[in-house]
């Protein structure tokens, strides 16, 4: 029952909001937030309005959904809010793509004074971010049928139940079903108000916290599914982009004449920091990319960059050069006295690499204009909707009623589909063509023009008090990047040290960097439980111990260490080459604690992780099956990065270039077990889709020093690094 | 031109004999539910059948499959009815989705050739096909149910 469509035959908003039969409940804008309404009072308030909700007579209940799908599943689990308040048959919801019109469809994000509407499915939002909304719209429409069937039976709505998409007189037997009641029923002009205490108890859900399926997997097990990489239109030709191989190089010339004359090149069009070659089919676009040669102009930032050099040489000036450039990220009571009082001190330096998104769909785009060449439509799979149509008009000097946005499932996000930088290259070779465009880069180009996690050094330093306890702690990260760097760094969420400074140190190379799965929390979270555990250890203490004992713990972090020393059955031996490691993980409102247990190939310097375990307190979890494979999906994905994924930058060239020197996990070196436990909880639901990820690479490093006494300071912990770890 | 059979029915391709068949099912036959994902035969999102046998179709050149047949994820069933297809719902294997259908098919190679494969049967066979999204422990799940319920 999922009516994703896909194709410019789509029914249209407009179409959508005339139909004449039906109840369609509106969606609104207005500075208080987004709210339902009549379509005829928005229409007076001259409110941007959209469907949100509509009701067919043949009891068919359709949901627009803005839950972006990069395979976290929630184009599923933010509806599945709505329409259990409405109590509707999930068997009779109809699921539709929301409009990339942030007005209407975005959450409502405050930031101080400032209020702003995004459809950004970024940093786990989806779910969290539209849970409020979903669940108060659907009561409200579910109250508006309840008013409407009272009226009509002539009984108080009091009198009145719902059942799945049925309204119930429980003392008449009589009913009707939701779509019964859009045959006569009007939308108010004002909506009801509702208020949470209407909302269900949570014994009475049907939907929320069930195992629903997603709907997005059966088209996707067949060969249905579209991502805008299968788009077809009439006319379409082929394009692909070649970038500077230093990043944000821009180019001079070419060999113009030689590619022009290859079997099919239509054109070559030339773009800010690239060259794109454009063909009748995408073989004869490929062909044309080996032969195209293009000559960059000096000058770009990155030209002579060394990342290995930067962060084993520059950085560690950086960490003490006093005139460095700094921001302060996070202070707290008087770190210097903390430390001169200080009866131990512990010291430790951590190193992470840059991590490439590799998302499987290499990015790509449709674009085509109308003849008159002042509306353009574009198919695409995007995190960020209405920020994705805005750069597009921006980027064209178009107002935004010209850009005509099509959503696509995406193979994979990560961060890396929250800008649209190669859209607005499909758009621009558009325009340049005059033809509707198939804009695909290979995976070369994916990686060499990639904007990365970028590198890291952290400094961290901790004192012990009198009493043995955490008193102090400084810790520096230096790099690229700013909020990159520290997004994760504050330990606030889960240890409270009473003298702290916190801060970031940067330098730029001119490569570019972006959000990545969790940010900074991976390698942050590295440093920070691996200087812990190195505590433990130097003080003699179980992990577990060490921390309950000498760090003031949140209640929440102590409830997460408590679930899964038990869940892991921490205190039991394991068998001989085995060992077990420890780690808090911390992600957009969400805490866990993780332990993994992982053996060791002496010869090869291979890690093997085979059992991680992991307790959450994600809050209410709407859609348990789904959450549980966010955070089995985060740990994998975090697990590549830790055991294998790294690119590097010589003579400011990406010397990464596919899957064979840009290595990820493979189904050999996934774990053979991964437990998920969810605290049970009634608070609003914290994001999941990166939770996994943050804890995995202190655990691994802390089970191998349980297992060798030998501490691993640099991420990925590839072969290489292990045997010479083991060699200190 | 090279003439092939795709999913039971001939087809014919006007394309140069060099051409990725990955290309040719894609946009030439518009099939589009095999994927590109690398381009060097390293991840396994275009694995198509060739003659019964999983090959990446992204290093397959059109001249090689002349008059063979070439099954893809649409000819896998008609309506998703393949073993494979009905566990990896009821296993909810799929997240972004982008490599099951290589995924799918070259597990479909794996049950003809050994209708119940062991766990390292099965990790050894699919090791070639990335997943971003890290579903492994469930497509091995989904592997073995479709095995043992057919």
């Amino acid at each position: 029952m999922t009516r994703i469509e896909n194709d410019a035959s789509k029914i249209t908003r407009r179409e959508f909001l005339a139909s004449t039969t039906g109840l369609t409940f509106a969606m609104a804008f207005a500075p208080a937030g987004m709210f339902l309404m009549s379509e005829a009072k928005a229409k007076a308030a001259g409110y941007e309005i959209g469907a949100w909700v509509r009701i067919e007579p043949d009891n068919t209940v359709t949901i627009l959904t803005p839950g972006a799908e990069m395979g976290q599943g929630s184009m599923t689990g933010v509806p599945v809010a709505l329409a259990e308040e409405l109590d509707a048959d999930w068997d009779k919801v109809v699921l539709e793509w929301a409009p990339a019109d942030p007005k209407t469809y975005g959450y409502t994000r405050k930031r101080g004074e400032r209020i702003s509407q995004s459809m950004a499915i970024v940093g786990s939002r989806a779910v969290m971010m539209y849970y409020e909304d979903m669940r108060e719209a659907g009561a409200q429409v579910r109250k508006v049928l309840l008013q409407a069937a009272a009226k009509k039976w002539n009984v108080a709505p009091a009198e009145l139940r719902t059942e799945p998409n049925v309204v119930v007189h429980p003392a008449s037997g009589r009913r009707l079903t939701y779509g019964q009641i859009a045959t006569f029923a009007e939308v108010p002009a004002e909506m009801p108000a509702v208020s949470t205490a209407e909302y269900k108890d949570k014994s009475q859900f049907r939907l929320i916290g069930k195992p629903i399926p997603r709907r997005d997997i059966p088209e996707k097990v067949n060969g249905t599914a579209k991502y805008s990489i299968d788009v077809q239109l009439p006319g379409m030709v082929y394009a692909s982009t070649v970038h500077g191989p230093v990043q944000l190089a821009e180019p001079e010339s070419w060999n113009d004449d030689t590619v022009r004359k290859m079997k099919g090149v239509i054109d070559i069009v030339k773009l800010e920091h690239g060259v794109a070659v454009i063909a009748d089919t995408f073989e004869h676009v490929l062909a044309a990319r080996k032969v195209l040669a293009v000559s960059w102009a000096a000058g770009a930032t990155a030209e002579g960059y060394d990342s290995e050099q930067a962060l084993e040489t520059a950085y560690p000036e950086i960490a003490v050069d006093q005139n460095a450039n700094n921001t302060t990220v996070g202070e707290a009571g008087d770190v210097d006295a903390a430390f001169a009082n200080a009866t131990k001190v512990y010291k430790a330096d951590f190193r992470s690499d840059y991590g490439y998104h590799a998302q499987m769909e290499p990015l790509n785009a449709v674009a085509r204009f109308n003849a008159a060449g002042d509306q353009v439509e574009i198919w695409e799979g995007t995190q960020a909707p209405g920020r994705s149509r805005q750069r597009i008009a921006q980027a064209l000097g178009f107002g935004l009623s010209q850009v005509i946005h099509h959503q696509h499932y995406m193979g994979g996000g990560f961060g890396r589909r929250s800008i649209n930088d190669y859209t607005i290259e499909a758009a621009l070779i558009a325009r340049a063509l005059k033809r509707p465009v198939k804009m695909i880069w290979t995976r070369e180009e994916d990686l060499a023009y990639g904007m990365f996690r970028p590198q890291a050094l952290q400094c961290l330093e901790a004192a012990l008090d009198g009493d043995g306890k955490l008193s102090g702690w400084r810790h520096c990260v230096v790099g690229d990047g700013g909020n990159l760097l520290y997004g994760g760094i504050k330990l606030n969420k889960y240890y409270d040290v009473p003298n702290q400074f916190i801060e970031q140190r940067g330098t730029s190379h001119g490569i570019r960097l972006k959000h990545w799965r969790a940010v900074a929390h991976p390698f942050n979270l590295f440093a920070i439980e691996g200087l812990m555990d190195e505590m433990a250890e130097k003080e003699g203490m179980d992990p577990f111990e060490f921390r309950r004992q000498r760090v003031a713990m949140t209640p929440k972090a102590r409830e997460v260490f408590d679930a899964v020393e038990k869940m892991s059955d921490w205190p039991t031996k394991r068998p001989a080459g085995r060992a077990l490691g420890l780690s808090v993980s911390e992600r957009s409102g969400s805490l866990g604690a993780g332990v993994v247990e992982i053996s060791l190939d002496q010869q090869t310097g291979k890690i093997r992780v085979h059992k991680v375990w992991v307790a959450i307190d994600g809050g209410t979890i709407v859609q348990p099956e789904m959450a549980r494979h966010n955070v089995e999906s985060g740990i994998i994905y975090g697990l590549s990065s830790v055991l294998k994924e790294r690119a590097t930058m010589k003579d400011g060239k990406v010397r990464q270039s596919n899957f064979h020197d840009y290595e990820v996990l493979r189904m050999s070196e996934a774990p053979e077990e991964i437990h998920v436990e969810f605290l049970d909880r009634l608070t609003k639901p914290t994001g999941l889709g990166e939770i996994g990820n943050p804890f995995i690479t202190a655990a691994v490093a802390n089970a191998f020093h349980a297992l060798t006494g030998k501490r691993l300071y640099h991420m990925p912990f590839t072969p290489q690094r292990v045997i010479q770890a083991l060699k200190a | 031109m090279v003439s092939f059979y795709i999913n039971g029915k001939q087809a014919s391709v006007n394309a140069e004999p060099a051409t990725p068949l990955l290309w040719a099912i894609r946009e030439h036959l518009k099939l589009t539910g095999t994927k590109f994902g690398c381009g060097a035969g390293l991840c396994g999102a275009c694995t198509v059948h060739v003659n019964g046998k999983a090959v990446k179709s992204c290093l397959t050149p059109l001249s090689s499959i002349a008059g063979k047949l070439v099954n893809t994820i649409e000819g896998l069933s008609e309506d998703s009815s393949h073993p494979l297809q009905k566990a990896w719902v009821a296993e909810q294997v799929v997240q972004c989705g982008y490599c099951q259908s290589g995924q799918i098919m070259k597990a479909a190679e794996l049950l003809k050739q050994n209708p119940n494969p062991s766990r390292d049967q099965i990790v050894a066979h699919m090791n070639g096909n990335i997943c971003r999204c890290g579903t492994y422990t469930r497509i091995i799940a989904a592997i073995q149910r479709a095995a043992r319920e057919g």
